[in-house]
């Protein structure tokens, strides 16, 4: 009895207060670290031949032109194929699926799915797109194998947007004679597609900083050229990062920090525009 | 319900399929290209690749080369699956490459590039260590030394009693197959408690901050990080002389055993193509001004001028077949074949 008076539970409440501010401002103080280390070390470097230039042995001639093309090919790629696929696996799990043993085993999958490192999604790739299929270290294996590794959180995420849907709205829809068919496309899709949209752009955003794959499935490192097709080669912002910090020399290290700030930028960009959707959608629908 | 301006992205959404034309548009702006070069494989060649080809696309900008970094092993599987015309390897073939190329099929024709010096470097704190022998690699770094040998006062009686940290290239690089044959006389035998890491920066760090440490990497790595490390010459035996390694003492065979050539691999098939020639023939003759400035050291001009005409010649094979690579004498070697 007496221990637990040792410290009144108002002194407890006030210390885990401040013990969890103190966990928040370390995560923050790291983040903030990190990014202040990255930004004056790379920022000299950014300028306009930064995102011209070819990549060269001369640390202060290298740039990032093709890597940068290359990384919004294979981003583009990405989302062509694993958006109607995501979506659509979404849309029937939750609207026409039954809910059995077998839906329940899928829905274990697809979770574990979202959790394997990506490098298993890289060796998979490899034998599957760039091997069996045929397709070489081209764009079109990246972006193939960069769409596997997102589809799990592209249809999680439909999901739980189709879910937020009230039934209230579904059944009218049928009240009216709509069909099935008729009821997802007019009412449930417009309904949820804001939060169907957060989920691929952070799709989108982790996929941009994926480097393990990519080196398995043959990104190359060194490419003067911009591609010039799904079927040709490539090389992504990442590599190129990796590939300046493994150099001996020290401008390389510049190099590497000012293609992080273009990266980051790139997240920041991303994830800011799903917020912003995701706080729109939310505010609407919440009704 | 909805907001209006989701409902109306939506709809801009299902013009999905006017997305899919783009790739087809993008497609018919081809340029046409007189030929392209694939290049792949390891990582410690590719600098010097890297930079000839950069230099060779201001003089032929209508031929395309790109460069990989699958490392030595990863590059040599796609070579000999026809895959790629040149690979950048720091260790010569293997006789189970040999292998798969006998029975793919695939002809090469093997040439050595650039040496790497192989630098022991210590921390600059570390007062004691004036020289090391062979030797006492070979006791720091050995497999049975595992767990066993974790203070300097062990390796030799007159150095003190200060642990022994290790430092050293991860087990996929090329830089470990040498170093573990060259010390203990077999490829990938070594101890495995180090701390390995493929990224040779993070080894500088390491052994930079750390008194008891010892690494060993790639002499370019030591040159920009000299202020930050303690170079450490090697002995080939008791009797024989301590000798640092640098461009002249790697170049004429004195820093034994830890001067290894760095080779490319070019597919037969590929070499007769006029293209791949003239690639070729420029890399030879621009691969000793260009290896000094990336931080290699370059071959004997003699090398270069033999394996250029090896290559004209179509000699295939690897000359290392039967032959270990520490210690080899290019020159010889490469003439003996001929």
């Amino acid at each position: 009895m007496n221990r637990k008076h040792l410290i009144s539970p108002k002194s407890q409440d006030k210390l885990f207060k401040i013990f969890a501010a103190l966990c928040t401002g370390l995560v923050l103080l790291t983040l903030l670290v990190l990014l202040i280390d990255i930004g004056i070390k790379g920022i000299q470097r950014i300028n306009w031949s930064f995102f011209t230039n070819l990549p060269s042995r001369h640390p202060e001639e290298s740039g990032i032109y093709t890597a940068l093309a290359g990384m919004v090919g294979l981003l583009f790629f990405t989302v062509i194929i694993a958006l109607p696929i995501g979506i659509l696996s979404g849309i029937y799990l939750q609207e026409y699926g039954k809910r059995n043993k077998l839906a329940k085993f899928i829905e274990i999958n697809i979770s574990n799915l979202a959790g394997v490192p990506s490098v298993i999604y890289g060796i998979l790739g490899l034998q599957l797109f760039v091997r069996t299929a045929g397709f070489g270290n081209s764009i079109l294996s990246g972006a193939l194998t960069l769409a596997l590794l997102i589809m799990p959180v592209i249809i999680v995420s439909t999901r739980e947007a189709i879910k937020a849907v009230p039934d209230s709205l579904r059944e009218a829809s049928f009240g009216l004679g709509a069909t099935k068919w008729q009821t997802v496309r007019r009412v449930v899709l417009p309904a949820s597609f804001g939060g169907i949209l957060t989920g691929i752009i952070l799709s989108t955003s982790r996929a941009i900083g994926e480097t393990a794959p990519l080196i398995v499935v043959g990104a190359l490192a060194y490419v003067p050229f911009v591609p010039e097709g799904p079927m040709d080669q490539y090389t992504s912002l990442p590599i190129q990062i990796f590939n300046w910090t493994s150099r001996p020399q020290q401008g390389f290290v510049v190099n590497a920090a000012a293609g992080i700030i273009v990266l980051l930028l790139f997240t920041f960009i991303l994830n800011g525009t799903a917020i912003y959707l995701r706080n729109r959608w939310y505010k609407k629908t919440a009704i | 319900m909805t907001c209006p301006g989701i409902v109306k992205l939506y709809d801009m959404f299902r013009c999905y399929f006017l997305l899919l034309l783009c790739p087809l548009i993008w497609c018919s702006c081809f340029k046409a290209y007189k030929g392209k070069i694939n290049i792949d494989g390891s990582s410690s060649v590719y600098p010097l690749t890297e930079a000839v080809a950069e230099e060779f696309r201001k003089q032929h900008a209508d031929i395309r080369i790109s460069v990989g970094i699958s490392g030595t092993g990863g590059g040599f599987k796609k070579f000999l699956r026809g895959e790629t015309d040149i690979s950048n390897a720091s260790r010569p073939i293997s006789p189970e490459e040999l292998k798969i190329s006998r029975t793919n099929g695939i002809e090469f024709i093997e040439i050595p590039v650039c040496y790497d010096g192989m630098a022991i470097v210590v921390s600059p704190k570390n007062t004691f260590v004036d020289y090391i022998t062979v030797a006492e690699l070979k006791r720091m770094w050995s497999p049975q030394s595992q767990g066993k040998i974790n203070s300097w006062k062990q390796v030799r009686d007159s150095w003190p009693d200060v642990p022994l940290n290790l430092y050293g290239a991860g087990t996929s690089s090329g830089t470990y197959d040498y170093f573990t044959e060259a010390i203990n006389g077999k490829a990938k035998a070594s101890r495995g408690d180090y701390t390995a890491s493929e990224d040779d920066n993070v080894l500088v760090q390491g052994v930079s901050s750390d008194i008891g440490g010892l690494g060993y990497f790639g002499l370019a790595y030591f040159t920009e990080n000299k202020a930050k490390l303690k170079l450490v010459p090697v002995k080939y035996s008791t009797e024989s002389e301590a000798v640092f390694p640098n461009d002249s003492t790697v170049q004429h065979g004195k820093y034994q055993p830890l001067s290894r050539p760095e080779f490319i691999y070019v597919n037969l098939k590929s070499a007769k193509k006029t293209y791949v020639q003239e690639f070729i023939k420029f890399y030879l003759e621009h691969a000793s001004s260009l290896a000094q400035e990336v931080g290699y050291v370059p071959l004997p001009q003699a090398v270069y001028r033999l394996s250029h005409l090896r290559f004209t010649r179509g000699s295939t094979g690897s000359v290392f077949e039967n032959k270990s690579i520490v210690g080899a004498n290019l020159l010889q070697l490469l003439s003996k074949q001929e």
